[in-house]
């Protein structure tokens, strides 16, 4: 099956691509259908780099259990040098459902996958569940969706070529919110420093 | 080290103006204050302290511009987003607000030239896309694959898709990273990239052995390739994936993405298995 050229429209674009790409963004997007970031923010070829998985989520550096997603991020940014990581979390996320669904960590899954998976947000559901408890399900899901992003930014910097660039003010790290029942987008920073060190003696 | 979440953009109608500019202007001016107070006892490090100001400057013009193209990027391309797409499908919007029936699974590679929605022109909530280096689908694996599991598992069990595509395509990075690895015993040369790709190793194998006149850039294509059927072949260690193409509900398709030549290719896989001969 051959399709007609996209090439026609936009030439130089597509001869530059198909020597290299130099994307300035490394994007973290579930996989929902409805949330594709070409569409909600607009990338055109080569301008985003891009993971997508079951709620958007980044799990601590480990070499055994997660090397999907350590090589996901350690291609684009060690070698291609992208600038800017941007993880986006999004409303009705069926993930975070799932996350927040889970009674008790203990018990045995009911899936063979999900709850596994979703489980590297499980700081998120136990803060949120702690600071609001009087709000339904459905809120504490929404809030969910944020602090879970909060904690893959946080797990981002269990990698040292993530940690050692942010140090250095090469790499910014970013967390979004995409809200399709309203049609908003919130975006937020994490600032790192580490202060200079009293040296005692 | 204590990370703090500052600057927080709200992208809706109207823009809302950045907080943290306070504690940002008190250290700085503690700062100054800092240097100001060691300056005025040692007058001889006028001069240096003149030079690195100079380069600190100059670095943070830099930083704040490339920061502001960032957050500027992603306002526009939310902006054009709402305005095009979002406010003119008001009935697809409201929609999909309730839930989300997609017919496809596809495994794209998280490369910024092949996004599903550009090449082939999905619409919000026609495709669950999983992106990874080298659109790899891993054996079943509950310890070391749970994420690709999770998204397999959510896609053919809960919203119960269809078709499952992977699609390969040119000049991949994660392929010649494979294909380059010459000893598969030997120490690995990255933290991730090459125990990730080395699921593909069945594909290069192959290649390597059936196309030794080739040159590396014919063999890295043909890889692309064959490292496609290799992920459809894991899919069939899912025993929810097996159930489904049994049941004829799922049927799994490979395809090639060339954006050099700007073509697509497509094959299905075919799996069945025959009535049972009875032997007693």
């Amino acid at each position: 099956m051959v399709v007609s050229s996209i090439s026609r429209k936009k030439p130089s674009l597509y001869n530059a691509l198909a020597k290299s790409q130099n994307p300035k963004f490394l994007v973290f997007a579930c996989s929902d259908s409805r949330v594709s970031p070409s569409h909600i923010l607009n990338f055109q070829p080569g301008e985003a780099f891009e993971i997508r998985n079951i709620a958007n989520m980044v799990p601590l550096f480990d070499k055994t259990q997660h090397s999907g997603a350590g090589a996901a991020m350690e291609y684009p940014i060690t070698k291609l040098n992208v600038e800017n990581i941007l993880v986006i979390g999004h409303s009705r996320c069926g993930g975070i459902k799932a996350l927040m669904s889970i009674e008790d960590d203990a018990a045995p899954n009911k899936s063979v996958f999900i709850e596994n998976w979703v489980k590297i947000g499980t700081s998120a559901k136990n803060k949120i569940k702690e600071e609001f408890k009087d709000l339904s399900f459905e809120e504490q899901c929404t809030h969910c969706e944020k602090e879970a992003v909060n904690v893959t930014l946080g797990n981002l910097l269990s990698y040292p070529f993530v940690r050692e660039r942010v140090e250095k003010g090469k790499l910014a790290l970013r967390g979004a919110h995409y809200d399709f029942v309203d049609g908003t987008f919130e975006l937020w920073e994490l600032d790192v420093k580490t202060t200079p060190a009293f040296a005692f003696s | 080290m204590a990370p703090t979440f500052g600057k927080c953009f709200t992208f809706c109608c109207a823009e809302t103006s950045p907080e943290g500019d306070e504690m940002a202007t008190e250290s700085y001016e503690a700062a100054i204050k800092g240097l100001n107070d060691l300056l005025s006892k040692k007058t001889d490090l006028g001069n240096v302290a003149a030079e690195k100001i100079k380069v600190l400057t100059q670095e943070l013009k830099e930083l704040d511009s490339s920061n502001n193209d960032a957050v500027e990027r992603i306002k526009s391309g939310f902006t054009h987003f709402k305005t095009e797409k979002y406010l003119k499908n008001d009935a697809l919007f409201s929609d999909l607000a309730k839930g989300q029936s997609p017919k496809f699974l596809v495994f794209a590679c998280s490369d910024s030239r092949v996004c599903p929605s550009h090449i082939l022109n999905f619409q919000p909530g026609e495709a669950f896309v999983v992106r990874n280096i080298a659109n790899m689908v891993p054996p079943f694996d509950q310890k070391r694959h749970s994420g690709v599991g999770a998204a397999v598992e959510y896609a053919v069990v809960h919203l119960k898709v269809e078709n499952i595509v992977v699609i390969g395509h040119s000049c991949c990075g994660g392929i010649k990273g494979l294909m380059s690895i010459e000893d598969d015993a030997a120490p690995t040369q990255s933290d991730f990239i090459e125990n990730w790709v080395k699921i593909g190793a069945p594909a290069r194998n192959k290649i390597k052995e059936e196309n030794q006149d080739l040159s590396y850039d014919d063999q890295c294509n043909k890889c692309e390739k064959e490292a496609v059927n290799v992920s459809l072949g894991n899919l069939l260690s899912y025993p929810f994936v097996r159930a489904a193409v049994v049941k004829n509900t799922l049927a799994i398709r490979g395809a090639h993405y060339n954006f050099v030549k700007g073509t697509f290719d497509l094959w299905e896989l075919d799996f069945k298995t025959t009535p049972a001969y009875a032997f007693s």
